[in-house]
Protein backbone atom coordinates (compact mmCIF):
# COMPACT_ATOMS: atom_id res chain seq x y z
CA UNK A 1 0.00 0.00 0.00
CA UNK A 2 2.82 2.45 1.06
CA UNK A 3 4.47 1.53 -2.56
CA UNK A 4 1.45 2.29 -4.23
CA UNK A 5 0.88 5.75 -2.75
CA UNK A 6 4.67 6.35 -3.57
CA UNK A 7 4.17 5.67 -6.81
CA UNK A 8 1.20 7.28 -7.61
CA UNK A 9 3.18 10.18 -5.95
CA UNK A 10 5.63 10.21 -8.41
CA UNK A 11 3.22 9.98 -11.47
CA UNK A 12 1.37 12.56 -10.21
CA UNK A 13 4.63 14.84 -9.60
CA UNK A 14 5.39 13.80 -13.42
CA UNK A 15 2.36 14.57 -14.54
CA UNK A 16 2.14 18.12 -13.08
CA UNK A 17 6.06 18.92 -14.20
CA UNK A 18 4.15 18.01 -17.95
CA UNK A 19 1.40 20.32 -17.82
CA UNK A 20 3.48 23.42 -16.18
CA UNK A 21 5.99 22.61 -19.33
CA UNK A 22 2.81 22.73 -21.78
CA UNK A 23 2.56 26.91 -20.59
CA UNK A 24 5.91 27.94 -21.88
CA UNK A 25 5.81 25.30 -24.80
CA UNK A 26 2.81 26.34 -26.25
CA UNK A 27 2.16 30.02 -24.90
CA UNK A 28 3.44 32.14 -28.10
CA UNK A 29 1.37 29.62 -30.88
CA UNK A 30 -1.77 30.23 -28.59
CA UNK A 31 -1.16 33.77 -28.59
CA UNK A 32 -0.98 33.90 -32.22
CA UNK A 33 -4.08 32.20 -32.63
CA UNK A 34 -5.75 34.65 -29.24
CA UNK A 35 -4.98 37.74 -31.42
CA UNK A 36 -6.44 36.49 -34.57
CA UNK A 37 -9.47 35.72 -32.89
CA UNK A 38 -9.71 39.55 -31.58
CA UNK A 39 -8.50 38.68 -27.78
CA UNK A 40 -6.20 41.83 -26.28
CA UNK A 41 -2.87 40.24 -26.35
CA UNK A 42 0.39 41.61 -24.50
CA UNK A 43 2.41 42.45 -26.20
CA UNK A 44 -0.01 43.16 -29.50
CA UNK A 45 2.20 42.23 -32.36
CA UNK A 46 3.54 38.64 -33.33
CA UNK A 47 6.91 40.43 -33.93
CA UNK A 48 7.50 41.59 -30.30
CA UNK A 49 6.35 38.83 -28.98
CA UNK A 50 8.82 37.03 -30.92
CA UNK A 51 12.06 37.74 -28.74
CA UNK A 52 10.25 37.70 -25.34
CA UNK A 53 10.95 35.27 -22.87
CA UNK A 54 7.83 32.81 -22.73
CA UNK A 55 7.53 32.26 -19.21
CA UNK A 56 6.74 36.19 -19.19
CA UNK A 57 4.80 36.04 -21.97
CA UNK A 58 2.36 33.43 -19.74
CA UNK A 59 2.22 35.85 -16.72
CA UNK A 60 1.33 38.72 -19.12
CA UNK A 61 -1.43 36.99 -20.68
CA UNK A 62 -2.43 34.65 -17.64
CA UNK A 63 -5.64 34.44 -19.53
CA UNK A 64 -4.11 31.97 -22.61
CA UNK A 65 -2.96 29.64 -19.97
CA UNK A 66 -5.66 27.09 -20.58
CA UNK A 67 -5.77 27.40 -24.31
CA UNK A 68 -2.10 25.80 -23.82
CA UNK A 69 -3.61 22.56 -23.13
CA UNK A 70 -6.38 22.20 -25.63
CA UNK A 71 -4.47 23.34 -28.77
CA UNK A 72 -4.91 21.40 -31.97
CA UNK A 73 -1.19 21.35 -32.66
CA UNK A 74 0.66 22.27 -29.68
CA UNK A 75 4.60 22.03 -29.70
CA UNK A 76 3.89 19.74 -26.85
CA UNK A 77 0.61 18.38 -26.02
CA UNK A 78 -0.64 17.86 -22.66
CA UNK A 79 -1.22 14.53 -20.65
CA UNK A 80 -4.92 14.03 -21.11
CA UNK A 81 -4.44 14.81 -24.73
CA UNK A 82 -2.23 12.06 -25.17
CA UNK A 83 -4.74 10.04 -23.21
CA UNK A 84 -7.52 10.85 -25.13
CA UNK A 85 -5.89 10.09 -28.58
CA UNK A 86 -4.58 6.98 -27.03
CA UNK A 87 -8.09 5.86 -26.16
CA UNK A 88 -9.67 7.11 -29.66
CA UNK A 89 -6.91 5.09 -31.55
CA UNK A 90 -7.21 1.89 -29.89
CA UNK A 91 -10.33 1.18 -27.81
CA UNK A 92 -12.98 3.66 -29.86
CA UNK A 93 -11.55 2.48 -33.66
CA UNK A 94 -12.16 -0.72 -35.15
CA UNK A 95 -8.59 -2.54 -35.17
CA UNK A 96 -8.66 -3.06 -39.18
CA UNK A 97 -8.89 1.04 -39.61
CA UNK A 98 -5.46 2.75 -40.63
CA UNK A 99 -6.03 4.84 -37.57
CA UNK A 100 -6.14 2.10 -35.55
CA UNK A 101 -2.56 2.11 -32.95
CA UNK A 102 -3.69 -1.61 -32.40
CA UNK A 103 -3.26 -2.57 -36.17
CA UNK A 104 -0.24 -0.71 -36.51
CA UNK A 105 0.89 -2.07 -32.91
CA UNK A 106 0.48 -5.55 -34.47
CA UNK A 107 2.37 -4.46 -37.22
CA UNK A 108 5.31 -2.93 -35.34
CA UNK A 109 4.92 -6.46 -32.62
CA UNK A 110 5.21 -8.86 -34.93
CA UNK A 111 8.32 -7.72 -36.86
CA UNK A 112 8.98 -7.66 -33.58
CA UNK A 113 8.64 -11.11 -32.37
CA UNK A 114 10.15 -12.22 -35.55
CA UNK A 115 13.17 -10.36 -34.97
CA UNK A 116 13.61 -11.42 -30.97
CA UNK A 117 12.91 -15.24 -32.21
CA UNK A 118 15.94 -14.56 -35.00
CA UNK A 119 18.23 -12.34 -32.73
CA UNK A 120 17.91 -14.95 -29.54
CA UNK A 121 18.48 -18.43 -31.62
CA UNK A 122 21.30 -16.89 -33.34
CA UNK A 123 22.72 -15.38 -29.68
CA UNK A 124 21.87 -18.60 -27.92
CA UNK A 125 23.93 -20.07 -31.22
CA UNK A 126 26.72 -17.79 -31.09
CA UNK A 127 27.19 -18.29 -27.13
CA UNK A 128 27.13 -22.00 -27.27
CA UNK A 129 30.01 -21.42 -29.70
CA UNK A 130 32.08 -18.95 -27.95
CA UNK A 131 32.13 -21.09 -24.79
CA UNK A 132 33.38 -24.11 -26.64
CA UNK A 133 35.50 -23.09 -28.87
CA UNK A 134 38.64 -20.70 -28.24
CA UNK A 135 38.76 -19.61 -31.42
CA UNK A 136 35.08 -18.53 -31.64
CA UNK A 137 35.91 -16.64 -28.43
CA UNK A 138 38.96 -14.94 -29.74
CA UNK A 139 37.31 -14.03 -33.66
CA UNK A 140 33.45 -13.49 -32.82
CA UNK A 141 33.48 -10.99 -29.86
CA UNK A 142 35.42 -8.95 -30.74
CA UNK A 143 32.71 -8.37 -33.89
CA UNK A 144 29.90 -8.27 -32.00
CA UNK A 145 30.74 -5.84 -29.74
CA UNK A 146 31.96 -3.95 -32.94
CA UNK A 147 28.26 -4.22 -34.66
CA UNK A 148 26.68 -2.55 -31.79
CA UNK A 149 29.00 0.22 -31.95
CA UNK A 150 27.68 1.39 -35.28
CA UNK A 151 24.56 3.57 -35.46
CA UNK A 152 21.35 1.55 -36.16
CA UNK A 153 19.94 4.21 -37.67
CA UNK A 154 22.18 4.79 -40.15
CA UNK A 155 22.58 0.77 -41.04
CA UNK A 156 18.51 0.45 -41.47
CA UNK A 157 18.44 1.86 -44.55
CA UNK A 158 21.53 -0.25 -45.86
CA UNK A 159 19.99 -3.20 -44.85
CA UNK A 160 16.87 -2.77 -46.59
CA UNK A 161 18.12 -1.40 -49.52
CA UNK A 162 20.20 -4.94 -49.70
CA UNK A 163 17.53 -7.27 -48.89
CA UNK A 164 15.36 -5.17 -51.80
CA UNK A 165 18.19 -5.38 -54.20
CA UNK A 166 17.55 -9.28 -53.92
CA UNK A 167 13.92 -9.24 -53.49
CA UNK A 168 13.02 -9.52 -49.86
CA UNK A 169 10.88 -6.42 -48.13
CA UNK A 170 8.14 -6.63 -46.23
CA UNK A 171 8.48 -7.74 -42.51
CA UNK A 172 12.01 -9.80 -43.09
CA UNK A 173 14.02 -6.60 -43.40
CA UNK A 174 11.94 -5.26 -40.45
CA UNK A 175 13.20 -8.20 -38.55
CA UNK A 176 16.31 -8.64 -39.37
CA UNK A 177 17.17 -4.99 -38.26
CA UNK A 178 15.24 -5.89 -34.83
CA UNK A 179 17.21 -9.20 -34.51
CA UNK A 180 20.60 -6.88 -34.94
CA UNK A 181 20.20 -4.82 -31.62
CA UNK A 182 18.58 -7.83 -29.88
CA UNK A 183 21.36 -10.41 -30.54
CA UNK A 184 24.32 -8.81 -28.70
CA UNK A 185 22.36 -8.65 -25.29
CA UNK A 186 21.60 -12.73 -25.53
CA UNK A 187 25.19 -13.68 -26.44
CA UNK A 188 26.93 -11.82 -23.60
CA UNK A 189 24.40 -12.83 -20.67
CA UNK A 190 24.13 -16.43 -22.65
CA UNK A 191 28.23 -16.52 -22.38
CA UNK A 192 28.52 -15.16 -18.68
CA UNK A 193 25.80 -17.80 -17.98
CA UNK A 194 27.05 -20.85 -19.92
CA UNK A 195 30.61 -20.12 -17.97
CA UNK A 196 28.83 -19.77 -14.39
CA UNK A 197 29.53 -23.00 -13.22
CA UNK A 198 32.44 -22.99 -10.93
CA UNK A 199 35.80 -25.17 -11.60
CA UNK A 200 34.46 -27.91 -9.00
CA UNK A 201 31.46 -28.23 -10.88
CA UNK A 202 33.25 -29.22 -13.51
CA UNK A 203 35.63 -31.30 -12.06
CA UNK A 204 32.59 -33.23 -10.64
CA UNK A 205 31.31 -33.99 -14.11
CA UNK A 206 35.09 -35.11 -15.19
CA UNK A 207 35.11 -37.89 -12.12
CA UNK A 208 32.05 -38.89 -13.63
CA UNK A 209 34.00 -38.70 -17.00
CA UNK A 210 31.04 -36.80 -19.20
CA UNK A 211 31.04 -36.08 -22.52
CA UNK A 212 31.14 -32.66 -23.34
CA UNK A 213 27.55 -32.43 -24.95
CA UNK A 214 26.23 -34.33 -21.49
CA UNK A 215 28.12 -31.21 -19.65
CA UNK A 216 26.47 -28.92 -21.72
CA UNK A 217 22.74 -30.15 -20.79
CA UNK A 218 22.77 -31.05 -18.17
CA UNK A 219 25.48 -28.70 -16.25
CA UNK A 220 25.57 -25.51 -18.33
CA UNK A 221 22.40 -24.92 -19.82
CA UNK A 222 20.37 -25.07 -16.93
CA UNK A 223 22.55 -22.49 -14.93
CA UNK A 224 22.40 -20.37 -17.98
CA UNK A 225 18.79 -19.57 -17.40
CA UNK A 226 18.43 -16.74 -15.08
CA UNK A 227 21.11 -15.23 -16.94
CA UNK A 228 19.18 -16.06 -20.25
CA UNK A 229 16.02 -14.31 -18.79
CA UNK A 230 17.49 -11.03 -18.08
CA UNK A 231 19.52 -10.63 -21.52
CA UNK A 232 16.18 -11.33 -23.47
CA UNK A 233 14.31 -8.69 -20.93
CA UNK A 234 17.30 -6.68 -22.63
CA UNK A 235 16.81 -8.24 -26.30
CA UNK A 236 13.18 -7.71 -26.38
CA UNK A 237 12.97 -3.93 -25.81
CA UNK A 238 16.17 -3.82 -27.99
CA UNK A 239 13.94 -5.38 -30.37
CA UNK A 240 11.23 -3.02 -30.75
CA UNK A 241 13.59 -0.34 -30.72
CA UNK A 242 14.99 -2.35 -34.10
CA UNK A 243 11.52 -2.66 -35.23
CA UNK A 244 10.50 0.87 -34.94
CA UNK A 245 14.02 2.10 -36.85
CA UNK A 246 13.24 -0.26 -39.26
CA UNK A 247 10.01 1.65 -40.03
CA UNK A 248 11.80 4.47 -40.19
CA UNK A 249 13.85 4.96 -43.50
CA UNK A 250 11.48 2.70 -45.81
CA UNK A 251 8.42 5.39 -45.65
CA UNK A 252 6.50 2.68 -44.62
CA UNK A 253 2.65 2.94 -44.08
CA UNK A 254 2.14 0.96 -41.62
CA UNK A 255 3.83 0.45 -37.65
CA UNK A 256 4.48 2.32 -34.96
CA UNK A 257 7.53 3.76 -36.56
CA UNK A 258 5.17 4.68 -39.80
CA UNK A 259 3.03 7.01 -37.11
CA UNK A 260 5.89 8.57 -35.69
CA UNK A 261 7.02 9.24 -39.06
CA UNK A 262 3.79 10.82 -40.37
CA UNK A 263 3.23 12.89 -37.44
CA UNK A 264 6.50 14.87 -37.54
CA UNK A 265 5.40 15.01 -41.84
CA UNK A 266 2.34 16.81 -40.71
CA UNK A 267 2.97 18.87 -37.53
CA UNK A 268 0.51 15.92 -35.71
CA UNK A 269 2.65 16.20 -32.26
CA UNK A 270 -0.55 14.59 -30.56
CA UNK A 271 -0.05 11.51 -32.54
CA UNK A 272 3.75 11.46 -32.61
CA UNK A 273 3.25 10.93 -28.69
CA UNK A 274 0.48 8.61 -28.61
CA UNK A 275 2.36 6.44 -30.51
CA UNK A 276 5.57 7.01 -28.24
CA UNK A 277 3.72 5.66 -25.36
CA UNK A 278 2.26 3.20 -26.95
CA UNK A 279 5.43 2.03 -27.98
CA UNK A 280 6.59 2.00 -24.30
CA UNK A 281 3.49 0.18 -23.27
CA UNK A 282 4.19 -2.70 -25.82
CA UNK A 283 7.70 -2.83 -24.54
CA UNK A 284 6.62 -2.78 -20.82
CA UNK A 285 4.31 -5.53 -21.64
CA UNK A 286 6.87 -7.71 -23.58
CA UNK A 287 9.08 -6.70 -21.06
CA UNK A 288 6.56 -8.25 -17.93
CA UNK A 289 5.41 -10.96 -19.68
CA UNK A 290 9.15 -12.27 -19.81
CA UNK A 291 9.06 -11.48 -16.36
CA UNK A 292 6.50 -13.92 -15.45
CA UNK A 293 7.57 -16.51 -18.02
CA UNK A 294 10.95 -16.57 -16.29
CA UNK A 295 9.48 -16.54 -12.71
CA UNK A 296 7.18 -19.87 -13.89
CA UNK A 297 10.43 -21.43 -15.51
CA UNK A 298 12.47 -20.65 -12.60
CA UNK A 299 9.91 -22.00 -10.31
CA UNK A 300 9.56 -24.96 -11.71
CA UNK A 301 13.03 -25.51 -11.97
CA UNK A 302 13.30 -24.94 -8.03
CA UNK A 303 15.79 -22.10 -8.52
CA UNK A 304 13.50 -19.97 -7.46
CA UNK A 305 12.48 -20.07 -3.58
CA UNK B 1 39.27 -59.38 -5.20
CA UNK B 2 38.39 -58.72 -2.06
CA UNK B 3 41.18 -60.35 0.23
CA UNK B 4 41.98 -57.72 2.35
CA UNK B 5 45.75 -56.58 1.65
CA UNK B 6 45.00 -55.52 -1.95
CA UNK B 7 47.13 -52.37 -3.06
CA UNK B 8 44.50 -50.64 -4.70
CA UNK B 9 46.71 -47.27 -5.03
CA UNK B 10 50.13 -46.75 -5.39
CA UNK B 11 52.45 -44.17 -5.61
CA UNK B 12 55.60 -44.33 -6.24
CA UNK B 13 58.71 -41.40 -6.32
CA UNK B 14 55.38 -39.27 -7.25
CA UNK B 15 56.36 -35.69 -8.37
CA UNK B 16 54.45 -32.40 -9.38
CA UNK B 17 55.52 -29.02 -10.07
CA UNK B 18 52.81 -26.26 -10.96
CA UNK B 19 53.92 -23.53 -13.41
CA UNK B 20 52.99 -20.46 -12.61
CA UNK B 21 53.86 -16.95 -13.13
CA UNK B 22 55.96 -16.49 -10.10
CA UNK B 23 58.05 -19.59 -10.82
CA UNK B 24 57.41 -22.63 -10.66
CA UNK B 25 55.88 -24.38 -7.39
CA UNK B 26 56.50 -27.68 -5.68
CA UNK B 27 53.55 -29.34 -4.87
CA UNK B 28 54.36 -33.23 -4.42
CA UNK B 29 57.98 -34.18 -4.20
CA UNK B 30 58.94 -38.02 -3.78
CA UNK B 31 55.66 -39.37 -2.37
CA UNK B 32 55.49 -42.89 -1.90
CA UNK B 33 52.39 -44.44 -0.32
CA UNK B 34 50.40 -47.51 -1.14
CA UNK B 35 46.55 -47.84 -0.13
CA UNK B 36 44.96 -51.06 0.59
CA UNK B 37 41.67 -52.20 -0.20
CA UNK B 38 39.01 -51.21 2.60
CA UNK B 39 41.48 -48.92 3.77
CA UNK B 40 40.14 -45.38 5.50
CA UNK B 41 43.40 -43.72 4.83
CA UNK B 42 43.58 -39.59 6.12
CA UNK B 43 45.77 -37.12 4.74
CA UNK B 44 46.76 -34.37 6.91
CA UNK B 45 48.66 -31.35 6.99
CA UNK B 46 48.67 -27.31 6.93
CA UNK B 47 48.12 -25.60 3.75
CA UNK B 48 49.98 -25.85 0.61
CA UNK B 49 51.02 -29.55 2.26
CA UNK B 50 49.97 -31.09 -1.33
CA UNK B 51 47.40 -32.86 0.60
CA UNK B 52 44.08 -32.29 -2.06
CA UNK B 53 46.83 -32.15 -4.72
CA UNK B 54 47.47 -35.95 -4.25
CA UNK B 55 44.28 -36.79 -3.88
CA UNK B 56 43.28 -34.79 -6.88
CA UNK B 57 46.46 -36.66 -8.97
CA UNK B 58 44.57 -40.37 -7.79
CA UNK B 59 41.20 -38.53 -9.08
CA UNK B 60 43.27 -37.83 -12.38
CA UNK B 61 42.13 -33.81 -11.64
CA UNK B 62 45.92 -33.10 -12.04
CA UNK B 63 48.75 -35.13 -13.93
CA UNK B 64 51.64 -35.49 -11.79
CA UNK B 65 55.06 -34.18 -13.65
CA UNK B 66 57.51 -37.62 -12.09
CA UNK B 67 56.99 -40.61 -10.53
CA UNK B 68 53.94 -43.26 -11.40
CA UNK B 69 50.69 -43.68 -9.65
CA UNK B 70 48.41 -46.68 -10.14
CA UNK B 71 44.61 -46.66 -9.21
CA UNK B 72 43.71 -50.29 -9.50
CA UNK B 73 46.62 -51.29 -11.16
CA UNK B 74 45.54 -48.64 -14.19
CA UNK B 75 46.67 -45.24 -14.62
CA UNK B 76 44.39 -42.47 -12.76
CA UNK B 77 43.17 -41.34 -15.84
CA UNK B 78 42.02 -44.88 -16.87
CA UNK B 79 40.75 -45.19 -13.64
CA UNK B 80 38.77 -42.42 -14.09
CA UNK B 81 37.44 -43.40 -17.29
CA UNK B 82 35.97 -46.62 -15.76
CA UNK B 83 34.84 -44.66 -13.49
CA UNK B 84 36.80 -46.27 -10.40
CA UNK B 85 35.96 -43.98 -7.66
CA UNK B 86 33.81 -41.40 -6.26
CA UNK B 87 34.93 -37.98 -5.58
CA UNK B 88 33.38 -35.38 -2.71
CA UNK B 89 34.04 -31.98 -3.00
CA UNK B 90 34.86 -29.56 -0.45
CA UNK B 91 31.14 -27.79 -0.91
CA UNK B 92 28.45 -30.28 -1.30
CA UNK B 93 27.82 -28.75 -5.15
CA UNK B 94 24.69 -30.04 -5.43
CA UNK B 95 22.77 -28.34 -8.66
CA UNK B 96 20.06 -25.82 -7.05
CA UNK B 97 17.40 -26.92 -10.00
CA UNK B 98 17.47 -30.79 -9.33
CA UNK B 99 16.18 -32.33 -6.23
CA UNK B 100 18.23 -34.88 -3.96
CA UNK B 101 16.69 -37.45 -5.90
CA UNK B 102 17.93 -35.98 -9.24
CA UNK B 103 21.14 -34.91 -7.89
CA UNK B 104 22.00 -38.14 -6.98
CA UNK B 105 20.58 -39.39 -10.22
CA UNK B 106 23.17 -36.83 -12.28
CA UNK B 107 25.83 -39.62 -12.29
CA UNK B 108 23.50 -42.67 -12.91
CA UNK B 109 22.31 -40.47 -16.36
CA UNK B 110 26.10 -39.32 -17.93
CA UNK B 111 26.82 -43.62 -17.08
CA UNK B 112 23.65 -44.96 -18.86
CA UNK B 113 21.80 -46.36 -16.23
CA UNK B 114 18.05 -47.85 -16.29
CA UNK B 115 15.56 -45.50 -15.08
CA UNK B 116 14.03 -48.09 -12.82
CA UNK B 117 17.44 -48.68 -11.53
CA UNK B 118 18.69 -45.31 -11.23
CA UNK B 119 15.02 -45.14 -8.51
CA UNK B 120 16.59 -47.88 -7.01
CA UNK B 121 19.75 -46.66 -6.86
CA UNK B 122 18.70 -43.70 -4.84
CA UNK B 123 16.74 -44.85 -2.50
CA UNK B 124 19.55 -47.18 -1.19
CA UNK B 125 21.97 -44.20 -1.03
CA UNK B 126 19.55 -42.24 0.17
CA UNK B 127 18.88 -44.83 3.52
CA UNK B 128 22.90 -45.31 3.50
CA UNK B 129 23.35 -41.53 4.24
CA UNK B 130 20.08 -41.61 6.35
CA UNK B 131 18.35 -39.02 4.23
CA UNK B 132 15.27 -41.23 3.07
CA UNK B 133 12.41 -39.33 2.45
CA UNK B 134 14.25 -36.05 1.37
CA UNK B 135 14.25 -37.03 -2.35
CA UNK B 136 11.87 -34.90 -3.54
CA UNK B 137 13.33 -31.91 -1.38
CA UNK B 138 15.44 -29.25 -3.29
CA UNK B 139 18.91 -28.03 -2.42
CA UNK B 140 18.29 -25.05 -0.72
CA UNK B 141 15.80 -26.89 1.43
CA UNK B 142 18.02 -29.01 3.30
CA UNK B 143 20.69 -27.81 5.66
CA UNK B 144 24.43 -27.75 5.37
CA UNK B 145 25.61 -30.93 6.81
CA UNK B 146 22.37 -32.59 5.26
CA UNK B 147 23.19 -30.82 1.57
CA UNK B 148 26.99 -32.76 2.35
CA UNK B 149 25.03 -36.27 3.05
CA UNK B 150 23.58 -35.84 -0.11
CA UNK B 151 26.88 -35.57 -1.88
CA UNK B 152 28.35 -38.11 -0.53
CA UNK B 153 25.07 -40.17 -1.40
CA UNK B 154 25.85 -39.33 -5.12
CA UNK B 155 29.29 -40.15 -4.97
CA UNK B 156 28.44 -43.89 -3.58
CA UNK B 157 25.52 -43.74 -6.22
CA UNK B 158 27.77 -45.89 -9.08
CA UNK B 159 29.49 -48.80 -7.70
CA UNK B 160 33.20 -47.32 -7.81
CA UNK B 161 35.21 -49.22 -4.88
CA UNK B 162 37.30 -45.95 -3.91
CA UNK B 163 35.67 -43.07 -1.97
CA UNK B 164 37.62 -39.49 -2.51
CA UNK B 165 37.07 -36.67 -0.22
CA UNK B 166 38.18 -33.91 -0.16
CA UNK B 167 37.50 -31.85 3.60
CA UNK B 168 34.03 -32.91 3.12
CA UNK B 169 33.09 -31.84 6.80
CA UNK B 170 35.55 -28.76 6.72
CA UNK B 171 32.44 -25.96 6.53
CA UNK B 172 30.54 -27.79 9.03
CA UNK B 173 30.04 -26.99 12.78
CA UNK B 174 31.68 -29.50 15.25
CA UNK B 175 28.66 -30.83 16.35
CA UNK B 176 27.46 -31.65 12.80
CA UNK B 177 30.72 -33.16 12.19
CA UNK B 178 31.08 -35.18 14.97
CA UNK B 179 27.50 -36.37 13.92
CA UNK B 180 28.92 -37.16 9.94
CA UNK B 181 31.73 -39.04 11.34
CA UNK B 182 30.18 -41.63 13.14
CA UNK B 183 28.12 -42.04 10.22
CA UNK B 184 30.35 -41.98 7.73
CA UNK B 185 32.01 -44.82 9.60
CA UNK B 186 28.97 -46.71 9.61
CA UNK B 187 29.05 -45.90 5.95
CA UNK B 188 32.65 -47.39 5.70
CA UNK B 189 31.96 -50.46 7.71
CA UNK B 190 29.00 -51.16 5.43
CA UNK B 191 29.69 -50.55 2.73
CA UNK B 192 33.79 -51.47 2.69
CA UNK B 193 35.01 -49.36 0.51
CA UNK B 194 38.85 -47.82 0.28
CA UNK B 195 38.59 -44.25 1.60
CA UNK B 196 41.06 -41.45 0.86
CA UNK B 197 40.49 -38.64 2.87
CA UNK B 198 41.53 -35.08 3.41
CA UNK B 199 41.27 -32.96 6.61
CA UNK B 200 43.38 -30.49 8.21
CA UNK B 201 41.32 -31.91 11.80
CA UNK B 202 43.90 -34.07 14.20
CA UNK B 203 41.02 -35.49 16.25
CA UNK B 204 38.74 -36.05 13.07
CA UNK B 205 41.70 -38.09 11.24
CA UNK B 206 42.67 -40.32 14.24
CA UNK B 207 39.08 -40.97 14.78
CA UNK B 208 38.51 -42.52 11.56
CA UNK B 209 41.23 -43.67 9.72
CA UNK B 210 43.21 -47.36 9.48
CA UNK B 211 46.38 -45.07 8.11
CA UNK B 212 47.05 -41.30 8.58
CA UNK B 213 49.47 -39.90 6.19
CA UNK B 214 50.93 -36.97 7.59
CA UNK B 215 52.34 -34.10 5.45
CA UNK B 216 54.10 -31.05 5.12
CA UNK B 217 54.35 -28.09 2.89
CA UNK B 218 57.08 -26.49 0.48
CA UNK B 219 57.50 -29.09 -0.93
CA UNK B 220 54.44 -30.79 -0.64
CA UNK B 221 56.12 -34.12 0.96
CA UNK B 222 54.76 -37.09 3.17
CA UNK B 223 56.60 -36.96 6.66
CA UNK B 224 54.83 -39.88 8.67
CA UNK B 225 52.61 -42.75 7.97
CA UNK B 226 50.59 -44.17 11.15
CA UNK B 227 48.76 -47.28 10.68
CA UNK B 228 46.18 -46.61 13.27
CA UNK B 229 46.54 -49.71 16.06
CA UNK B 230 42.30 -48.33 17.02
CA UNK B 231 39.89 -51.33 16.43
CA UNK B 232 37.48 -50.88 13.52
CA UNK B 233 34.44 -50.20 16.35
CA UNK B 234 34.88 -46.55 17.04
CA UNK B 235 32.30 -45.13 19.69
CA UNK B 236 33.04 -41.47 19.50
CA UNK B 237 34.33 -42.00 23.39
CA UNK B 238 37.10 -43.59 21.92
CA UNK B 239 38.86 -39.73 21.35
CA UNK B 240 39.33 -40.53 25.68
CA UNK B 241 41.43 -43.33 25.60
CA UNK B 242 45.14 -43.45 26.22
CA UNK B 243 45.64 -45.04 22.54
CA UNK B 244 43.46 -42.55 20.50
CA UNK B 245 45.27 -39.73 22.65
CA UNK B 246 48.98 -41.42 21.57
CA UNK B 247 47.92 -41.37 17.66
CA UNK B 248 46.88 -37.70 18.15
CA UNK B 249 50.10 -36.82 19.89
CA UNK B 250 52.70 -38.63 17.15
CA UNK B 251 50.30 -36.63 14.10
CA UNK B 252 50.88 -33.86 16.01
CA UNK B 253 54.51 -34.41 16.72
CA UNK B 254 54.70 -35.21 12.58
CA UNK B 255 52.69 -31.88 11.77
CA UNK B 256 55.30 -29.77 14.26
CA UNK B 257 58.28 -31.89 12.32
CA UNK B 258 57.30 -31.49 9.28
CA UNK B 259 57.28 -27.55 9.97
CA UNK B 260 60.53 -27.03 10.83
CA UNK B 261 61.32 -24.37 11.39
CA UNK B 262 58.89 -22.27 9.39
CA UNK B 263 56.61 -21.62 12.26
Amino acid sequence: MKQIIAVLTVIAALVVVWYAACIPMNIKGVLTEQERAGAEVQPPSAKDRRDLSEIGLALNNSFAIPATWEQDRPRLPAPHQVAIELWETTVQKKITSKRSLIYHGWVTLSATMLGFAIGTGLGILLAVGIVHSRVMDLSVMPWAIVSQTIPIIALAPMIIVVLYSVGIQGIIPKAIISAYLSFFPVVVGMVKGLRSPDAMQLDLLRTYNASRSQGFWKLRLPASMPYLFTSLKIGVAASLVGAIVGELPTGAVAGLGARLLAGSYYGQTVQIWSALFAAAILAACLVGLLGLIERAVLKRMGMAQ
Amino acid sequence: MNEAGTTVIEARNLDLTFQTNDGPIHALKDVNLAINKGDFVSFIGPSGCGKTTFLRCIAALETPTGGALTVNGMTPDEARRSRAYGYVFQAAGLYPWRTIAKNIKLPLEIMGYSSAEQDERVNKVLELVDLAGFGGKFPWQLSGGMQQRASIARALAFDADILLMDEPFGALDEIVRDHLNEQLLALWARTEKTIGFVTHSIPEAVYLSTKIVVMSPRPGRITDVIDSPLPKERPLDIRDTPEFIEVAHRVREGLRAGHGDDV
